[in-house]
């Protein structure tokens, strides 16, 4: 009974026929192939970042003129200013809008808004938003590529691609590599970026945390995904531990006691000798230092925290010389 | 509406099913005076100065009776109106339609009511109202269900927002049985499903979108019948869309509860996972649920614990669903898809006879919310007959949908079984052929 076109509804994998070439609105749609080549891509900017200054003056011609607006529904502020760094070495031109100081508050559509900066002439839109599936609304009106910085509780796609990123700096390779993720998996957009990038790329993905930030509906997100409420028994094998921020501010209609979170999920000096000594431990941000996660683990030998914050940048200058069709 | 002046019209060679009169054979039927004059084998009904309307190869039934439909007016005249409306329930069949009361102001007085009901709102099918229960559908106070009875209410509700508490609930029972008109529920406790914009499931968890359980639906149900139970009131749950409240709904029935159940045509055809990439016409309330609830209501339809098809048919305007999917909001149109998807799902796919398909479309419902003289083409029965083509394939685009609003997840599906025509006390008020689209 159902049209051709009603057929494609529902099927996974598979981005709407009308997304404009060059977005990167989730994880989920892209292939093991598309992520190798981000991964590829970045690791040659990176390089010719740190080759010479000479070098690093020439990426300027990459998107050199080329507009990018930034349309932040959501305060963030390494998100926004590693995408800005990231368009600005390439030769862009940044726009920052926010939701507070914009039309948005008078209540205009996002719709709406997105035709607004496309007619200005932005030709790339890097978009964060509470909603989930906002960039994928706006993308579907637009003709420019949209780029998502978040949104809601869905996808965070250029997190994921720098996490993978900075474990392939570490680890020989993501196919085998076993990735523990601990906290609040339910209320995460990195965690379900993560899953989904990390499951295509045949790695073992294990999720951790109390029933209430990971109910078990969370192994149905991606193949091979497996949960585990105990911490300790989860360090030992794990290859990545990345700790994720408990959103105190969505826990006030669950069940869950911050005391009893910290003693059985916050990961400790104590906690990592259960863990492997070449075990990397990463964390996207914000940390709440001892909340998920000590002082001492964070500024620890194993930690790799602060290196994801700066491999941000020639990760999302992949990303924009994609969206933007530039050569090389 | 009726219109006494006009001529008779007698319609032939069609095959009437007749449930509540168990009539399914060749039969001409003769319309006089808004009412069913006549019904006798072909060829014997002598009508000399009748218009005919020649029904061979087709379906003639009593007409189709809509118990769940937002008609938007009062003050929603953008989404829909009640002319634009009852043009969409003539295009699909539906010679009644029973509009809820969640209004701009909410139907919960009867002038309000009577409004609704006034000829210069160019209804073009019967218009019902099922009024409110508590003013202003808050919960708290019950409204005078004597008076809106009188003024033409069939039942009482505060459909999407559903009366939680059980004392307010108790008291609807009792002031309703003594009206003899059913309390009809949306099921869900909204306790549980605060934030949330579709069912709890594998993909609303991979959408990152707050899901709404089964359980929040099944609760409720589960509490009202335990009230019906206690009162003897007459329980109809409207839009049943969980295996499990539907189990809950089977074992009431036989305990002798006096409980009935509605279903919608997506949530016997549809699942979850075809919100997709967050598709807002695929977005109401209940919320698609999962294969093996969808299969129940199969199920529930097939063996007859399910009394009724009804559509919920909810207008939106398009910048209302051009949103955030948490932002936009629930409900789809269906007065024009229902008779073509209950005959392509249940009567092709799962051989269930026509018979049993009128019944859920017209006779029950008729029973349901007590419109005696309709859903039945018994002599002196109201004129009010639906001829459908029950192997005609068509496709059904939005472009040619006379409702105001066009949110529907059915648009450009393909379908076998259309409306011919569409009669309301013996005038015809819509024909396939004649149809301007
Ligand atoms: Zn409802």
């Amino acid at each position: 009974m159902r049209s051709s076109k009603s057929k494609q509804r529902g099927r996974k994998q598979k981005p709407a026929p009308s997304i404009p070439t060059g977005s990167l609105l989730a994880i989920e749609s892209f292939s093991p192939e598309e992520i190798s080549s981000l991964l590829k891509q970045s690791a040659a900017m990176q390089s010719q970042l740190e080759k010479s200054p000479a070098s690093r003056r020439q990426l300027t011609n990459t998107l050199a003129g080329r507009r990018v607006a930034l349309l932040f529904y959501e305060a963030s502020t390494r998100t926004r200013v590693s995408f800005e760094f990231a368009a600005k070495n390439l030769g862009a031109v940044t726009t920052v809008v926010h939701a507070a100081a914009s039309s948005i508050e008078k209540g205009e559509s996002l719709v709406d808004t997105g035709y607004t900066i496309e007619a200005t002439g932005a030709e790339a839109i890097v978009m964060r938003h509470p909603s989930s599936g906002a960039a994928q609304l706006m993308a579907h009106y637009l003709k420019v590529p949209v780029i998502n910085a978040g949104d809601g509780m869905h996808e965070h796609p250029t997190q994921a691609l720098l996490d993978a990123y900075t474990m392939l700096r570490h680890k020989k390779s993501l196919r085998g590599l076993r990735v523990l993720i601990v906290g609040d998996i339910f209320h995460s957009r990195v965690a379900r970026s993560n899953a989904q990038l990390l499951s295509k790329m045949g790695a073992h993905v294990t999720l951790c945390g109390p029933n209430e930030l990971l109910p078990e509906l969370a192994a149905t997100l991606a193949p091979g995904i497996e949960l585990q409420r105990d911490i300790d028994a989860a360090l030992k094998t794990a290859d990545v531990i990345m700790m994720l921020r408990v959103q105190k501010e969505r826990l006030s209609g669950l069940n869950l006691n911050i005391e009893d979170y910290i003693r059985d999920y916050q990961l400790t000096q104590d906690r990592m000798r259960n863990a492997k000594p070449d075990a990397i431990v990463m964390h996207p941000g914000p940390m709440i230092r001892g909340m998920e996660i000590t002082a001492e683990v964070a500024d620890g030998p194993q930690s790799v925290i602060v290196e994801q914050v700066a491999n941000g940048v020639p990760v999302r200058m992949a990303v924009l010389a994609r969206a933007l069709g530039a050569r090389k | 509406m009726t219109n006494q002046q006009e001529r008779p019209l007698l319609i032939r060679g069609g095959h009437v099913i007749d449930p509540a009169a168990n009539t399914d054979a060749k039969m001409d039927v003769l319309l006089r005076d808004g009412r069913v004059a006549e019904i006798a084998p072909s060829g014997t009904i002598v009508a000399k100065y009748a218009e005919v309307f020649d029904a061979t190869g087709l379906t003639v039934a009593p007409g189709l009776i809509d118990i769940h439909v937002h008609l938007r007016q009062p003050g929603q005249e953008y989404k829909e109106t009640i002319a634009t409306g009852t043009a969409a329930a003539a295009a699909g069949g539906f010679t009644s339609v029973c509009c809820m009361p969640n209004t701009v102001p909410v139907n919960d007085n009867p002038e309000i009511n009577a409004w609704i009901q006034a000829p210069e709102r160019g209804a073009i099918v019967n218009v019902f109202p099922i009024a409110a229960a508590t003013v202003g559908s808050m919960g708290v106070r019950l409204t005078d269900f004597a008076a809106l009875k009188n003024s033409g209410a069939v039942g009482f509700t505060d459909d999407g927002k559903p009366i939680l508490h059980d004392d307010i609930m108790r008291a609807s029972f009792q002031a309703a049985t003594k009206l003899g008109v059913p309390v009809i529920q949306h099921a869900e406790d909204t306790r549980l499903t605060g934030g949330c914009s579709m069912n709890l499931g594998p993909t609303s968890f991979r959408l990152g979108l707050r899901g709404m359980s089964i359980e929040a639906e099944s609760g409720i149900v589960e509490r009202d019948i335990r009230l019906a139970r206690e009162t003897g009131g007459h329980l109809h749950v409207a839009h049943l869309s969980t295996k499990k409240a539907l189990d809950t709904v089977r074992r009431a029935k036989q305990d002798g509860v006096h409980v009935t159940c509605e279903v919608t045509p997506h949530h016997f055809t549809l699942i979850d996972e075809y919100v997709g990439e967050y598709d807002t016409n695929f977005k109401m309330n209940p919320p698609l649920r999962g294969t093996a609830d969808r299969d129940a209501m199969l199920e529930g339809l097939l063996e007859g614990s399910i009394d009724a098809v009804a559509t919920d048919h909810a207008p939106h305007a398009l910048h209302e669903k051009q949103q955030e999917f948490d932002r936009a909001p629930m409900g789809i149109t269906g007065l024009e898809t229902a008779l073509a998807i209950t005959l392509q799902v249940l009567h092709h796919h799962r051989k269930v006879p026509l018979k049993q398909i009128i019944e859920l479309l017209s006779s029950n419902p008729a029973k349901l919310v007590g419109l005696k003289g309709r859903g039945t083409l018994s002599p002196g029965a109201h004129a009010d007959v639906t001829i459908f083509d029950p192997n005609k394939k068509w496709k059904f685009e939005t472009q040619d949908s006379r409702s105001k609003s066009k949110n529907t997840p059915f648009d450009g599906w393909d379908f076998t079984g259309a409306v011919t025509a569409t009669i309301v006390s013996g005038k015809v008020v819509y024909h396939r052929d004649r149809a301007n689209r």
